[in-house]
């Protein structure tokens, strides 16, 4: 599903962030990703989500190379993806429904598909009647679901999610820690970010841990 | 409804089922191609009408920029309609190389007979005319309007006039110069002029200014193209967010830049609309200045509008500069939106 092989990644300023990083994850698969912060999650996130290319090595996603990836394709590449963020990028003039059906409006879904495929997600993740609300006057760990919804609506086949309990107290923390795992149950692979060490050991999956961007756990 | 969970656990079975699972996500959208039209056409229509709605949410930022661009439109637009108007005038003056002769006060009417006789030999020459003086008087009573004043002058003062048509009665060419000059020195002569002169030196000036107006077109049309570049650049500015959001979630440049696209549109429309009721006011307002001063001339002048195509064409251009302004910015700022 997902192979990192030999990665490194330069910035010109700072150097290198990661030092020949492998792993492989399987196809439903759910792994966590951690280290002390600075050590390299969000730049391996990135470099999936095609944000940034890799300075050395390979990345397949789905047997893909996603360094070989043209920029009109990366769109496509993306629509693969359910991407969460630990600020949750909401837009706060749509209403939840609308900020949800954003990735379905994309592809070009119909409306009837788009409500039917919305309401699912609202279900999923437990916000069924907050359609026609605004981000703004949800609560923290709502607003984290609202984009956990927008993540899984065009059903992708990885989730990435860089720090998405970040900003939320533990109880809440463990109900979207639940959500994901429910979402692995189904077969989509998910890969976290996170520095919860707490969290991660109760839950119990596939760790890697990195440190001053090397993968020393795996 | 099946519920969502349902179709999870479905999807999963299907993996179980194949061993080498094509996921869902990888179908195309919609399924069949009407659908997909459809759905294209619908993506079409909310991108025009949202992008609508964000101009008349920030009504004062989009009227200043409106009226901006009204502004150079109809300056364009009523330059070439001054020109129009200009070209009408002269367009019904029928052109002509005739000469008339002026002829010393002392050479009376039998020398001026003679004298015509005499040109009309000349090989260049068609046709000759005399107008004695007693004729030219007659005229001019009749149709200056002095003819009170007229006639308590002691004699005549109007000289004997002889009329010339040169072969080439219509190209205005060397020959004619020439004989126009061979002419001015007989002794007889006192001036000599091709009539209708006047009416081709205003004709190269309008064509002059026909090129002048087409360069001023371009040069308005290039300040209507970096108003609106500036505009959807501050708009792309201020929605950064949507746009980095969109990108994220598997957006084409296609879909991003739609709304866009379709703001550069509207923009140039009501710009366009806005010039012609501006070009169209003034036009109104000159209307009866203009006819009243063509009626102290026994003219019988009609000032030209805007045509119907020439306003659709306004239109259309007003637009389709909105819209490649608009092109041209998100074509090389749009890339530049990155997630930090």
């Amino acid at each position: 599903m997902l192979i990192f092989d030999q990665v490194g990644k330069r910035y010109p300023d700072v150097g290198d962030v990661l030092h020949e990083v492998s792993f492989h994850l399987q196809r439903g698969e759910m792994a966590f990703l951690t280290g002390h912060s600075g050590a390299g999650k969000s730049t391996i996130l990135k470099l999936i989500a095609i944000m940034e290319y890799c300075s050395r090595g390979h990345i397949l996603l789905e047997g893909k190379n996603l360094n070989r990836a043209q920029e009109r394709h990366i769109p496509y590449i993306r629509r693969k993806l359910g991407l969460i963020f630990q600020d949750y990028k909401l837009l706060h003039d749509r209403t939840v429904f609308d900020n949800i059906a954003l990735p379905l409006v994309i592809c070009g879904y119909g409306h009837q598909e788009i409500a039917r495929r919305v309401r699912a997600a609202l279900d999923k993740v437990g916000l069924l009647g907050k359609e026609k609300k605004y981000p703004l006057s949800l609560s923290a760990g709502e607003q984290q679901r609202v984009g956990i919804a927008r993540a899984v609506v065009n059903k992708p086949a990885l989730i990435l999610a860089d720090e998405p309990t970040g900003s939320l107290d533990p109880e809440l923390a463990a109900e979207v820690m639940h959500l994901f795992e429910q979402f692995q149950q189904v077969g989509v692979t998910v890969l976290i970010a996170t520095h919860d060490i707490g969290l991660i050991r109760r839950m119990g999956h596939r760790v890697l841990k990195l440190d001053h961007g090397r993968l020393i756990v795996s | 409804m099946m519920s969502d969970d349902k179709r999870f656990q479905n999807r999963a079975k299907l993996k179980k089922d194949k061993p080498k699972p094509s996921l869902p996500h990888t179908k195309k959208a919609g399924g069949n191609f009407n659908d997909k039209f459809r759905a294209y056409l619908a993506l079409h229509a909310h991108a025009l009408f949202f992008s609508l709605g964000r101009l008349l949410k920030t009504p004062f930022t989009s009227v200043m920029t409106i009226v901006v661009l009204a502004i150079a439109l109809a300056s364009a637009s009523g330059f070439y309609l001054l020109l129009q108007n200009a070209e009408q005038l002269t367009g019904n003056l029928e052109v002509s190389n005739q000469i008339s002769l002026f002829l010393k006060p002392t050479v009376d009417d039998l020398t001026g007979r003679k004298l015509a006789d005499k040109i009309q030999q000349n090989p260049e020459v068609k046709e000759v005319k005399l107008i004695t003086k007693e004729q030219a008087l007659a005229e001019f009573r009749d149709f200056s309007g002095f003819g009170e004043a007229i006639k308590n002058l002691d004699e005549n003062p109007l000289p004997t006039v002889v009329q010339v048509l040169p072969k080439n009665a219509l190209e205005e060419t060397e020959d004619v110069q020439k004989l126009v000059a061979e002419l001015a020195h007989l002794p007889e002569v006192d001036i000599a002029q091709i009539d209708m002169q006047w009416v081709r030196r205003l004709q190269s000036m309008l064509e002059l200014a026909h090129s002048g107006m087409v360069i001023l077109n371009f040069v308005f049309g290039f300040a209507i193209l970096f108003i609106m570049g500036n505009t959807i650049r501050l708009e792309l500015e201020g929605r950064r967010d949507e746009v980095l959001i969109a990108k994220l979630v598997g957006a084409t440049y296609a879909f991003i830049q739609r709304p866009f696209l379709y703001t550069g549109f509207w923009l140039g429309f009501f710009a366009g609309s806005m010039a012609w009721v501006m070009v169209t006011a003034v036009m109104l307002i000159l209307k009866n200045p203009i006819e009243r001063l063509s009626g102290l001339y026994e003219g019988a002048y009609q000032v030209t509008f805007l045509g119907f195509l020439e306003s659709i064409s306004l239109l259309s251009i007003a637009a389709a500069l909105g819209i490649l302004g608009a092109w041209i910015v998100l074509h090389y700022q749009l890339r530049q939106i990155k997630p930090d």
